[in-house]
């Protein structure tokens, strides 16, 4: 019993990371119907950027740790989404007309260029990253359950999801967010800045990838150039198996997925852990090609 | 003599080798209700899309001036900036926002107009909030208008035909403009339905002092309703005048019905 506990408890944290980045994946997808193969290296910044700003304020100043964390996460959002807003500049801005397929090129292009910039400006190595996030006394009893870094990530997640869907919801944002991604044409009719709109998602939505990236840094306890890839990855399988461009089809695939893994590698085998998330996404696709809550598009003829 | 709005100038529109609008020039007077009539693929909707800042123009000017009387030249400006200098137009094809309600199509509508940023929608302060209201208020009133209020929370692609057309017109509303392009309002109504609109794009100029372009097939709404008339031909302005005038054209009659 304690060891299935362990598993749905390993699974759920899985999940809210992958939920983090997937998020990011279906927002862009929803607003210009492309795939950001970039989205993962925008994540693994977020991790970079913690761990620089962390490490230099752990050494200079002897602020607690919590202080640390705050303010390392406030600088990977700030930075990844000047990233994520720069990328979209740069290499998709100039392809908005262009037939769809080159823009997915151009994104793998971004993914490419990203990661070698990162390997060269850092090294290849794995480089530890200290945890900042402090334990909570009130877990101890509980502690070969849960690790409060678990804890923090579940909770974060939950609160990242619950402001989305005010924003998306309710905000003259989110409205023209919603807006926009229906007809692009027809929005900027009623005098939205569909510009605007595009450089604001990118913004949300590496910020997102940002707050994932830190969290899985403190998680893990280490990092390098790679880890964007495979979780950019897996969260984009995540992102398709819930139906893409549907923003709770991501959170739904995402732990879907994050349990799907948990449970492959704690009661079959380990070394394929990473399979499980194929063969889930392949036995969904197979029952419903438009992913869990993806809605079927009508094309016009 | 009453400020012009609208002001085509030698405009053209080329796709590839097809000359779509070819030296046309169109004025618009405030207030007035003006017809664009022609046979399928005179260029009508070409010259909207133009107009709106859908299509890049090829040749010539299209200016708008503001209630200030300052003219401002709109080629190749970004459709939103058209629509706030007060420009709003319906779709042939109906466009509205099918997953989102009545509603909140018109208050769509509202967004140029509106301040509240990203920290405001998170925080909620004071100003926020009146302003939200004011907004659900305003666009209420837009649908009462339209006679829309029963479907105020009606997925908008759950409502008649109809009623789908109107709350185009509302939703344009919604963007306070001083000239509406209506694109075939009545196509695919009832005759019982045809004579509310025209009761309503009157009223829509009456009582809000809305100007109106509008594009139509049915020949007794244009008659009925227009002040005067223009008429394209494959591209080319071949008939300008009142309701009369344009009947008696020997070229409009030729266009309509072949020699």
């Amino acid at each position: 019993m304690k060891y299935f506990l362990q598993l749905v408890l390993a699974g759920l944290t899985k999940g809210s990371i992958y939920a983090l980045i997937a998020l990011g994946y279906t927002m862009v997808y929803g607003i210009i119907k492309l795939i950001n193969f970039a989205h993962g290296e925008i994540y693994m910044i977020g991790a970079f950027t913690a761990l620089i700003i962390g490490g230099v304020l752990q050494i200079t100043t002897g602020l607690p740790p919590v202080t640390i964390l705050f303010i390392s996460l406030a600088a990977a959002i700030f930075f990844s989404a000047g990233y994520g807003v720069t990328m979209e500049n740069i290499a998709y801005k100039p392809l908005r007309k262009a037939p769809r397929l080159t823009a997915l090129i151009s994104a793998i292009g971004m993914s490419l260029v990203l990661q070698n910039y990162v390997l060269l400006a850092q090294t290849s190595d794995f480089l530890p990253f200290r945890s900042m996030i402090p334990n909570f006394s009130f877990l101890i009893p509980g502690k070969s359950l849960v690790t409060t870094t678990q804890l923090v990530i579940m909770i974060t997640t939950v609160v990242v999801m619950i402001f989305l869907t005010i924003l998306i919801k309710f905000t003259r944002m989110g409205k023209a967010m919603r807006a926009t991604s229906q007809d692009k044409v027809m929005a900027q009719l009623v005098g939205i800045d569909i510009n605007k709109v595009i450089t604001f998602t990118f913004a949300i939505g590496s910020a997102t990838a940002a707050i994932g990236g830190v969290l899985i840094a403190n998680h893990m306890g280490q990092i390098n150039f790679y880890i964007g890839f495979l979780a950019g990855i897996k969260a984009f399988v995540a992102a398709v198996l819930g139906g893409i461009g549907s923003i709770p089809g991501a959170v739904l695939g995402s732990f879907v997925l994050g349990m799907a893994e948990s449970f492959g590698a704690g009661y079959i085998s380990s070394a394929y852990e990473d399979a499980f998330a194929f063969v889930i996404l392949i036995i969904i696709l197979i029952i419903k090609p438009s992913g869990l809550m993806g809605r079927n598009e009508i094309e016009k003829v | 003599m009453s400020r012009i709005i609208l002001e085509i100038k030698d405009f053209s529109m080329v796709f590839g080798g097809l000359r779509a609008v070819d030296h046309v020039n169109i004025h618009i007077n405030d207030g007035e209700i003006v017809a664009l009539i022609g046979p399928n693929g005179a260029g009508k909707t070409t010259l909207f899309n133009c107009v709106t800042g859908v299509y890049k123009p090829s040749e010539g000017d299209i200016a708008v001036s503001n209630p200030e009387s300052k003219v401002i030249r709109t080629n190749g400006m970004k459709p939103n900036n058209i629509t706030e200098l007060g420009l709003a137009r319906t779709f042939q094809n109906i466009r509205l926002f099918s997953s989102m309600t009545a509603l909140e199509n018109v208050m769509i509508g509202r967004h140029p107009k509106l301040q509240a940023g990203i920290f405001g929608a998170i925080f909620r302060d004071k100003s926020t909030r009146t302003e939200e209201k004011q907004v659900v208020e305003d666009s209420l009133v837009i649908l009462k208008k339209l006679g829309l209020k029963q479907y105020a929370n009606e997925p908008a692609s759950s409502l008649s035909y109809g009623a789908q057309r109107r709350l185009e017109i509302a939703r344009a509303m919604a963007t306070e403009p001083q000239l509406l392009l209506l694109d075939e309002p009545a196509a695919g109504m009832n005759p019982q339905e045809t004579k509310e609109l025209d009761d309503t794009i009157t009223r829509i100029r009456d009582k809000e002092g809305i100007t109106i372009l509008l594009i139509e097939h049915d020949m007794s709404l244009v008659m009925s309703l227009s002040e005067r008339i223009y008429v394209l031909d494959y591209g080319k302005l071949i008939a300008e005048g009142s309701p009369d005038e344009v009947k008696a054209n020997p070229a409009v009659i030729k266009a309509y019905l072949g020699e």
